[in-house]
């Protein structure tokens, strides 16, 4: 079935230097080898983070690699899905702190 | 019904893979679909072609240190993912005359480590009588023994088995999935979080894995699902938070072990559709370093009726050991150390990513 999503694409992800523009590949995946490395903060504690931002930028691809990894660095259901809440909170609130915005236009046009 | 064609079920077996008398009850089945293209769905190179690249093939021993005995299929537990079949149903059991023998050849070698598995070990009726036998023959060989830890307080004629095994210093190694009860019960079965906490509690109320006590616990995690297990030092150190905050319980190591695909995680796999995908990413992780660090290179594994096999999945899949010393009888050390060691697929599952063996990680 044609899609513009297909689970089998995530594996070629590491290839997309062949295509084009190698360079700018290599210096991705070494940058992203090197964010995800244990740091000031742990590759699983990163690894949280990346499930988070997965969701709130509605990437299949990551999610279904950074559910993969949170469960390989012994994360708990309770702390992938308050990951995820933590994203959607903060979409909320980027939502919703935008209303100050929306409050003081009318304001300014209202008696 | 697109949804519902994505679900599965597999729950926790009452009965062993044999006793329900399931394809997979049977090894020579179980190689066929390891090696059958057609069931993965796609074609992946063979195990020992991978070996020669790097100059391991034909894998040999570099010396015999463990000698592992697998004293009997029978548990008091079915999970899920059991490479032995394990459960109540299981009736093998290692006799006491071939228990001697491995007893006459530890008088004659000397290994660094006697590791007894099973089953659930302690239920062999002989087991207390093999570990004073052990400790007569040899008072400062290291003994573990693969506790389960429901057994401890499966009767109440196991109830003392913490003392017991204080008494004749035996190094504890004991599976607990997660520190979560949904996960550990996913995989051993309904209750056995909660027992296995109350077993811990009761080894650490003796000594075990307590600062100072030479008592050695540890744990063995391995992935409650079809994922590698990652980062046996993180887990560690989540394990040790997690488990002293909530249960007060200490302990000294972890080791993470991958699931090796065969037997009831071989059924898992194919039942959940993640077979292909899983040794997709088996082939895709092999590790250089780990294949050199294998268990199979320092161990030797002994089956209830006394065959010699190069591990103990090897043993499940009844492939004994090559040469002329198969059986506990014909056992000598020249003969077994020179062995070209038996491979195949499911080998994959101990060279994949930091390795996996029953000590845990070995790269």
């Amino acid at each position: 079935m044609q899609s513009y999503y297909n689970s089998e694409d995530l594996k070629k992800f590491g290839s997309i230097g062949s295509f084009g523009a190698k360079d700018l590949a290599n210096d991705f995946f070494k940058y992203y080898g090197d964010v995800f490395a244990e740091g000031a903060l742990t590759s699983r504690e990163k690894s949280l983070i990346a499930l988070a931002v997965a969701h709130v930028l509605k990437c299949p691809y990551c999610i279904d690699a950074y559910t993969t990894d949170t469960l390989e660095k012994g994360c708990s259901e309770d702390e992938m899905m308050e990951a995820v809440h933590v994203g959607a909170v903060m979409a909320a609130g980027i939502t919703l702190v935008h209303s100050t915005q929306m409050i003081n236009k009318a304001k300014e046009l209202t008696m | 019904m697109i949804f519902l064609a994505h679900q599965h079920s597999v729950m926790n077996p009452v009965k062993s893979l044999k006793a329900q008398k399931h394809q997979l009850g049977d090894t020579a089945f179980q190689l066929r679909v390891l090696n059958d293209d057609e069931k993965l769905g796609q074609h992946l190179p063979l195990f020992h072609e991978q070996l020669k690249p790097i100059g391991l093939f034909p894998l040999t021993p570099t010396q015999l240190d463990i000698f592992q005995i697998n004293v009997g299929k029978m548990c008091n537990q079915v999970c899920k993912h059991c490479h032995v079949d394990a459960g109540p149903d299981r009736k093998e059991i290692m006799a006491q005359e071939t228990l001697q023998l491995c007893l006459d050849i530890l008088q004659k070698h000397s290994f660094k480590t006697i590791d007894l598995t099973g089953g659930a070990p302690e239920m062999n009726p002989h087991f207390r009588w093999f570990i004073e036998q052990i400790r007569a023959v040899s008072p400062s060989i290291n003994i573990i023994v693969r506790c389960n830890l429901t057994i401890i307080l499966a009767n109440k004629k196991y109830h003392d088995l913490p003392d017991f095994f204080k008494k004749h210093r035996i190094e504890v190694v004991s599976s607990l999935p997660f520190y979560t009860a949904s996960r550990t019960d996913s995989q051993r079965g309904d209750g056995v979080f909660e027992d296995s906490i109350k077993a811990l509690q009761m080894l650490n109320a003796v000594g075990y894995g307590q600062e100072g006590s030479g008592l050695v616990l540890n744990l063995v995690y391995n992935p409650a699902g079809a994922f590698l297990p990652s980062g046996q030092a993180g887990l560690e150190k989540e394990f040790k938070r997690v488990l002293k905050a909530k249960y007060s319980i200490a302990f000294n190591h972890l080791f993470c072990i991958t699931n090796i695909p065969i037997s009831r995680f071989l059924d898992y796999l194919l039942v959940s559709g993640n077979y292909s995908s899983y040794m997709e990413k088996l082939v895709n992780s092999f590790n250089p370093v780990a294949a050199a660090n294998v268990m199979c290179r320092n161990t030797l594994s002994v089956g209830w009726e006394g065959y010699l096999y190069d591990c103990d999945f090897n043993q499940m899949l009844d492939l004994k050991v090559n040469g002329s010393a198969k059986h506990l009888r014909d056992f000598n050390l020249q003969v077994l150390t020179n062995r070209p060691i038996v491979l195949n697929q499911h080998c994959y599952g101990c060279t994949a990513g930091a390795g996996s063996s029953c000590g845990g990680e070995v790269a």
